[in-house]
């Protein structure tokens, strides 16, 4: 009835998941409870579950991101500490423990903190830049976000009941195979990527299709303000490299599940043929996550420098550069498989290459400050953090890309100090960025200044003195993912990398305290023009938060930095925008569809996670009926009469004219 | 473990490539650091004495510059790259004295494996070699994957079940040094730690002989113990009887090594032999 589950899937022998998954869902049972005792339940069902509004879609994705660090911040504090203790002991995590977290603390940050974080960040803003009402699939939009929450919840889930895999964020075969991880943990792994897969997929096709096809008058391509651009790129990737995924890990399933012989070491299985793949999608990846993060920096530092961006077409083009070629350097993961001399300094002299366009936009970034007047608000602090720390972090991975140095390199702590150097320093340190950046937007009031320096500067320091140390243990010879281990010479620096992680920690609560306290004063920090750091594209030409149709009118681009035009002509005409003719606006309705349809994939993918095949078939068809009853719908839009258009659009008005008639010379 | 304390001519240039790229790099990377804080810290907005251009945004010379500045450092670290590949390959030959010693090594769940198929000998986690030799290895795995990694003689490299790597590597001087398996491979991987004995040429042969006497046989039967997931704390030393033995482990003729089982219901396995602490 139950497939492989029974009483033994729950951990009673082990407190810390126990408990940790005992207090995480007293707090989400504490929450429903206020909702519902509160009455918010309609609210929450109309304004956020079922909502196709690509700004609260955004504000979603970037909610489920921030609980998801938590839960991949205390994997990483646990791991810490365990190598700081386990110096020829066990340390106080067993293997079957210890594998679990690093396991998932790689794959929670990677594919439900980072990923999660940038797509929330850009269906946020890019319809906005692009001055349109919504993205192309509205529908389709909440349903990739909850397919992500679900993939979020599977893994959550592994906590608790069962295990999570033991094998690395990436799990090889054939140790993630049946022979070697006849637990559930694989599975979980497996079918919880391939849910929050499609999930991203579908936000990467309904991305793209936003930009090349809804775009407002006058905004050409090379119009375009540089995060749309970025998301472009980043989001022809997602289209391109997660089929990939998806069809890898199938193909695990199919060995799993089905006796296949893909990846076994029996029947003629390669396991290089695993790797290949699944670095085919990894290190497109990567990119994925650092273009989005590289259109923000370009974004805040042209703001806060009070100039347009320097080079505007050479970072186009050293963006989509960069979009083709991440494509064509996946072997370097694995130069220590023995393939040829050849292969191995081709890979590696295409993987130098990337960083011809990515030094291009660091100086760019440079020039863009040259001359400015750098206003050093938040934003700006993470950002000028990022462009020295990033330069570190490509500095070792070139070096990486020298084979014979990865020869001696690969796998160890200096591998993981430099991802995690570009992966904090650069996607972290930018979603950070992005989040106090465009928060004023899509809530309408700014984020305290003063924790949100504090928050800047712990998590900065925390990070060198977490991950400078790991550099030092790699070239002493450590390997990643150890245990338990005897070398005195590593100790040390084990032990400064844990107090780093305390470090980092604080930044983190900084974090929460700002959020905290600026919910607290939002009223002080209102932001009445929608125009709070004096931008330059249109997300700040709308209210904030934007009303749900974004714009009254579509606004008309004549040239790069569309807002900042608009600005200074109205300086010399008045802001002339009233003219009369508002007009009915049609908007997506809100739809369920997404919500029931994660519904029923959650629990697909939990039965086949524990092989009850009866509620697999349940959910499977669940789902599939969700999608028909949408497919079949009578009404999807509704409309808003032009009355309401412009009571909304003239209150806006109100404060914009204030704003210019206070502004001084530009 | 130290990377930069190389004990052999591979390791010796594996280093000597790091560092020099770090170099090579540095000369770019801290004058751009340097930059960025002094034009973010010279252009705030307080400093009345910078100058506002606000039509500064593009200008071909410095595009120019700055393409070509890492293009050229690319270039540069290409050439590096290329030549580093072939000079360093694992598979290269490394002249040494005296004639190339064949070491056979088998990744196991969680120990390894090295038979000396011409000395008839074979020894688990302790690798003894003589110094100045050419050490040619075959490697392959038993089960999952490994990396057979050295760090002060070099060059890391895979092993695979059914596949069969090589790596050339030498030892310089006589003493202690360590190695480690570099790949993720289950509950025991702590434990793939293994010691190597860099001995004189003149006391490797006694050693040999010394460890062709032990009492312990290497073969299919003994094998298949050994491949049991489980840690061995011990440094047993065997007799080898058939010199065959690697291929078929390479081969899969002996087939590869077993999970570990499945303790009650399902859905969390413990590891093999229950010692994986």
């Amino acid at each position: 009835m139950l497939g492989k589950l029974d009483w033994s899937a729950i951990p009673f022998d082990q407190p810390i998941p126990l408990v940790a998954g005992a207090v995480v869902l007293v707090a989400i049972l504490g929450v429903l409870f206020w909702v519902v005792v509160k009455g918010h339940l309609p609210y929450l069902w109309d304004e956020w579950i079922t909502s196709v509004d690509h700004k609260r879609i955004g504000v979603m994705y970037i909610l489920l991101a921030s609980v998801m660090l938590l839960r991949g911040g205390s994997d990483a504090i646990m791991m810490r500490i365990q190598q700081a203790v386990a110096y020829q002991s066990q340390g106080y995590l067993p293997p079957e423990h210890y594998n679990q977290i690093f396991s998932a603390h790689g794959t929670i940050m990677i594919f439900f903190v980072a990923m999660p974080f940038v797509i929330g960040l850009m269906n946020l803003v890019v319809p906005l830049q692009l001055g349109v009402r919504d993205v192309a699939f509205p529908t389709l939009n909440s349903v990739g976000f909850w397919l992500t929450a679900t993939g979020a919840l599977l893994v959550n889930i592994s906590l608790v009941v069962g295990e999570f895999a033991r094998t690395g964020w990436l799990a090889f075969p054939p140790l993630s195979g049946l022979s070697y991880s006849p637990g559930v943990g694989v599975d979980y792994y497996a079918w919880s990527l391939q849910i929050s897969g499609v999930g991203t997929l579908v936000a990467g096709i309904n991305l793209v299709t936003t930009v090349l096809k809804l775009r407002t008058k006058g905004m050409n391509y090379l119009r375009m303000p540089m995060f749309c651009w970025t998301t472009l790129a980043s989001n022809l990737l997602i289209v391109a490299a997660f089929p990939i995924l998806t069809a890898t890990l199938a193909m695990l399933l199919l060995d799993r599940y089905l006796g296949f012989h893909f990846f076994t070491n029996e029947a003629g299985g390669n396991v290089m043929m695993f790797m290949n793949l699944i670095w085919a999608w990894g290190h497109p990846e990567v990119y994925i996550l650092v273009l989005p993060a590289f259109g923000i920096f370009s974004e805040v530092v042209s703001t806060f420098s009070g100039k347009a961006l320097f080079g505007y077409r050479s970072m186009v083009l050293a963006t989509m550069a960069i979009c083709v070629v991440s494509f064509m350097v996946w072997l370097h993961h694995f130069f220590t498989m023995g393939a040829g001399p050849d292969v191995n300094a081709i890979f590696g002299i295409a993987s130098m290459i990337i960083a011809i366009p990515t030094g291009v936009k660091i100086y760019n970034w440079l020039f863009t400050m040259y001359g400015g007047r750098i206003r050093f608000a938040t934003p700006m602090l993470w950002s000028v953090g990022f462009m020295v720390t990033f330069i570190i972090g490509g500095l070792t991975g070139v070096l990486v890309a020298v084979p014979p140095a990865d020869f001696m390199l690969h796998n160890s702590m200096f591998l993981v100090a430099h991802f995690h150097n570009v992966i904090i320093g650069g996607v972290l340190f930018g979603a950070f960025a992005g989040f106090e950046y465009w928060f004023p937007k899509a809530f309408g009031f700014r984020l305290d200044e003063r924790w949100g320096k504090a928050a800047f500067w712990f998590t900065f320091t925390g990070f060198y003195v977490t991950f400078m140390p790991l550099y030092i243990a790699g070239m002493l010879g450590m390997t990643r993912r150890l245990q338990h281990y005897d070398v005195a010479a590593w100790r040390p620096w084990m032990i400064v990398a844990a107090f780093g992680m305390a470090v980092l920690s604080i930044g983190v609560i900084c974090q929460i305290m700002q959020l905290v306290v600026s919910i607290r004063n939002r009223e002080a920090l209102r932001d009445r023009t929608g125009d709070p750091w004096d931008g330059r594209s249109l997300e700040w030409a709308t209210s904030s938060p934007p009303p749900v149709f974004n714009f009254a009118f579509h606004p008309d681009v004549r040239g790069e930095d569309a807002y900042w035009d608009m600005k200074t002509r109205a300086q010399q005409q008045s802001f002339d925008h009233d003219v009369p003719g508002y007009q009915d606006i049609e908007m997506p309705r809100n739809s369920p569809t997404g919500f029931i349809c994660a519904f029923f994939a959650s629990i697909m993918g939990f039965a086949l996670i524990w092989h009850i095949w009866w509620m697999v078939i349940l959910g499977g068809i669940g789902a599939f009926a969700t999608f028909v009853v949408f497919a079949w719908r009578d009404h999807d839009e509704y409309v808003i009469p032009a009355e309401e258009v412009a009571r909304i659009d003239r209150i806006n008005l109100e404060e914009r004219r204030s704003l210019v008639s206070m502004a001084g010379a530009v | 473990m130290n990377l930069l304390d190389p004990q052999g001519p591979v390791a010796a240039a594996n280093s000597t490539i790091l560092v020099d790229s770090i170099f090579i790099m540095l000369v770019i990377v801290v004058p751009t650091i340097v930059a960025i804080l002094a034009f973010a810290f010279w252009f705030r907005a307080s400093n009345t004495k910078a100058r506002f251009q606000p039509g500064f945004v593009y200008s071909g010379r410095v595009e120019m510059v700055v393409w070509s500045i890492p293009a050229l450092t690319v270039i540069l670290l290409g050439g590096v790259a290329w030549i580093g590949s072939h000079q360093l390959d694992p598979a290269a030959p490394v002249p040494g004295t005296g004639s190339p010693l064949r070491i056979q090594a088998v990744s196991l769940d969680w120990k390894w494996l090295f038979i000396y198929p011409d000395q008839r000998i074979a020894t688990v986690n302790t690798l003894t070699v003589p110094a100045g030799a050419e050490l040619n290895f075959q490697l392959t795995s038993s089960s999952v994957m490994n990396t057979f990694f050295i760090p002060q003689l070099g060059s890391m490299i895979y092993t695979m079940n059914g596949m069969v790597t090589r790596l050339n590597l030498r030892a310089d001087n006589e003493g202690k040094l360590q190695g480690l398996s570099a790949h993720f491979s289950g509950d025991g991987f702590p434990h793939m730690m293994f010691d190597v004995n860099v001995v004189s040429p003149l006391a490797f042969p006694d050693w040999v002989a010394a460890t062709a006497k032990s009492d312990a046989v290497l073969n299919e039967d003994t094998y298949t113990k050994l491949k049991q997931q489980g840690i061995e704390r011990g440094r047993p030393t065997y007799r080898l009887e058939d010199p065959r033995l690697f291929d078929l482990i390479a081969t899969q003729h002996i087939p590869p090594g077993p999970g570990p089982e499945l303790a009650s219901g399902a859905g969390r396995p413990h590891s093999g032999g229950h010692d994986a602490r």
